[in-house]
């Protein structure tokens, strides 16, 4: 192995270009704005720091956060891969609609959607009549934010795993049946397991969407501290109240908490399409 | 096991036209049988509706005495071996070649099985990949693990689906070969579906032709090639080239003149004669004129393409014997020694 180097000879020219576009856009668009969180995060000190996460209501907002957000990106993955498969292998009528109305939550403004969950799923909403007398509440609690971060974040799980089920062969299943496997067993060992890298994608960025959210979390959450409190309306609020340092402190631990997670969601991913001899 | 199809009828739309048309073909037990016929003739929708991958619209498929027809393909005990491996390719070979040993209800237990993909994998002589994926291996070595995971389930008939379509020529005459010394090893009922007439004739006890969705002949490779049941069968299997011919009592005329074909009891009229390249030689008087048009090799010998003089410019194929002079362009005179009749048209 010689040293590494940049130059690599190749038939198809174009590194050099891609390589510095792609360096000049992130430090622009994407280093460039989290230095400058990180720089005045940075100007408490790390026992500042320390002490803005120690907090007990900045914590619950973290907990609350990644927590919910976690669970809506399992569920929205779930779901997605259901729906994906539906609209890839199924014939019928209105599947371009469905098809279609899959990409809404990325055109809709999420405060018009967080308004729309919100009058849904209140106590005397369509929804939310029908479930209060069992005793369940979804609008103004955990579970609404829970609703609000899995609408947002289904069209990435979908949209990630639908071209990848496109490419399963027909012929897979048909061998397997040929073996005598039933249908419940051909989908768990041979259908499934091809697809997990693409479904671990779909949840990275269902996962990552769903940290962020903003807009329509906090028409439908109740914004209770403690309880219903993300920690982007944390941030905002600190902002309100002129903490700047304070709000950028809980934006950088928001910043690395999600790189760790994605981080290892990224290599789990790799692990899982060596594993599954995706090359 | 005996592999019956009784009044085969299949259907894609209703409606539209059949891709099988009123099938019968009767496989004897450990009988090596070949579908042989070009694309569309309905030969893959056969051996697909036999595996019960496709559901006919009428007939009946019998394995042995029991109507296999309504048995769904899990139940139904074949082996379906795919032209493109069909492989599970996060498995490795040797699970690959376990799969339906473990997805059966009386699974046998892990010694059992690993001692029976070991038999499998020595039979493919791929004994040494055991703990390879399918993406490391080549073509040929991928459809030998695609052989040992049909053969794993002991079928009751083994189906390939062009099983050697996608490999190069040389690994295709290796795995020939391996087939048929493990259908000799195993007197597995086995049925191959290929368009290759070669592929057909070198490895099949017999032939089964169709065209159209409809059987034309079924036979031993040397019946189907020596003694067709019709012009297309005739002109499928081997080489051939034809001319239009006046039958009249007895006598067979090209032009006026007469050949050396037998036509007892053939109707007076115009008839087809096909002929087969050394049933045309070259003369050195007398007989036929014509120029090459076109010279070929073949891993079988040499072809000469003669364009006829006189209307119609018919083109006939005449075998080169070895050592003999040919130029393209030559004039060459030709003599018909022989050739088979059928009906004009």
């Amino acid at each position: 192995m010689g040293a590494f180097t940049f130059r690599r000879p190749s038939a198809l020219p174009g590194f050099g270009i891609a390589f510095g576009y792609t360096l000049v856009y992130l430090t622009l668009i994407v280093l460039l704005p989290l230095a400058a969180l990180v720089t005045k995060a940075a100007g408490i000190g790390l026992q500042g720091f320390l002490d803005v996460l120690a907090d007990p209501r900045v914590s619950a907002a973290l907990r609350t956060s990644f927590g919910i957000a976690f669970a809506a990106a399992a569920t929205a993955s779930l779901v997605g891969l259901v729906t994906a498969w539906v609209l890839t292998r199924y014939r019928f009528p209105g599947r371009r609609l469905v098809d279609a109305a899959i990409d809404l939550p990325f055109a809709l403004p999420t405060a018009v959607a967080g308004i729309a969950l919100a009058t849904l799923y209140a106590p005397n909403g369509w929804v939310g009549r029908l479930l209060a007398p069992l005793g369940i509440q979804v609008a103004f609690t955990p579970l609404g934010i829970f609703v609000a971060l899995v609408f947002v974040a289904l069209p990435f799980a979908v949209r990630t795993v639908q071209p990848l089920i496109g490419e399963i062969d027909r012929e897979l299943e048909e061998a397997a049946a040929t073996l005598g496997a039933s249908r419940t067993r051909t989908i768990l060992t041979v259908i499934l397991p091809p697809l997990v890298p693409g479904v671990l994608t779909g949840f990275v960025l269902a996962f990552a969407r769903a940290v962020g959210e903003y807009g329509s979390v906090i028409f439908v959450a109740g914004n209770l501290p403690f309880v219903s409190e993300i920690a982007p309306l944390l941030v905002v609020i600190r902002l309100e109240e002129y903490d700047y340092t304070g709000a950028t402190a809980v934006a950088t631990a928001m910043l690395l908490i999600a790189f760790g997670a994605l981080l290892a969601i990224n290599l789990l991913e790799a692990f899982a399409r060596r594993r599954l001899g995706h090359g | 096991m005996q592999v019956q199809a009784l009044g085969i009828v299949k259907r894609f739309a209703s409606g539209g036209p059949a891709a099988l048309a009123g099938v019968d073909l009767d496989v004897r037990s450990g009988e090596l049988m070949a579908l042989l016929g070009p694309s569309g003739s309905g030969k893959t929708t056969l051996l697909r509706v036999v595996a019960g991958l496709e559901a006919a619209d009428e007939g009946r498929i019998l394995f042995g005495d029991e109507d296999a027809t309504t048995i769904p393909v899990r139940r139904r005990g074949v082996g379906f071996v795919f032209q493109h491996y069909a492989l599970f390719r996060h498995m490795s070979v040797a699970d690959n070649v376990a799969f339906g040993l473990t997805v059966r209800r009386d699974r046998p237990s892990r010694a059992a099985i690993d001692a029976r993909v070991a038999e499998l994998l020595r039979l493919v002589q791929l004994q040494d990949f055991a703990g390879r994926r399918p993406g490391q291996l080549s073509g040929g070595q991928r459809q030998r693990v695609a052989l040992a995971r049909a053969l794993a389930v002991d079928p009751r008939v083994l189906l390939l689906d062009e099983p050697f379509g996608a490999l190069d020529a040389r690994v295709r005459r290796d795995l020939r070969r391996s087939l048929r010394e493990i259908h000799d090893a195993t007197g597995q009922t086995t049925i191959f579906v290929t368009h290759d007439q070669d592929e057909a004739l070198e490895l099949a006890d017999r032939v089964c032709i169709l065209r159209d969705g409809r059987i034309e002949q079924v036979g031993t490779p040397d019946h189907v090639h020596d003694d067709p049941a019709s012009a297309f069968v005739m002109a499928f299997v081997g080489e051939s080239s034809s001319l239009p011919v006046i039958v009249s009592g007895g006598t067979v005329r090209f032009r006026d003149a007469p050949l050396p074909v037998p036509a007892p009891a053939w109707p007076d009229g115009p008839a087809a004669l096909h002929m087969r390249p050394w049933d045309i030689a070259f003369a050195e008087e007398g007989g036929l004129t014509g120029t090459v048009a076109m010279l070929r090799r073949s891993a079988g010998g040499r072809r000469a393409e003669v364009r006829l003089d006189g209307e119609g410019g018919h083109l006939v194929e005449v075998g080169i014997p070895v050592g003999a002079g040919v130029a393209r362009g030559e004039a060459v005179r030709l003599a018909i020694r022989g050739g088979r009749l059928f009906p004009a048209g």
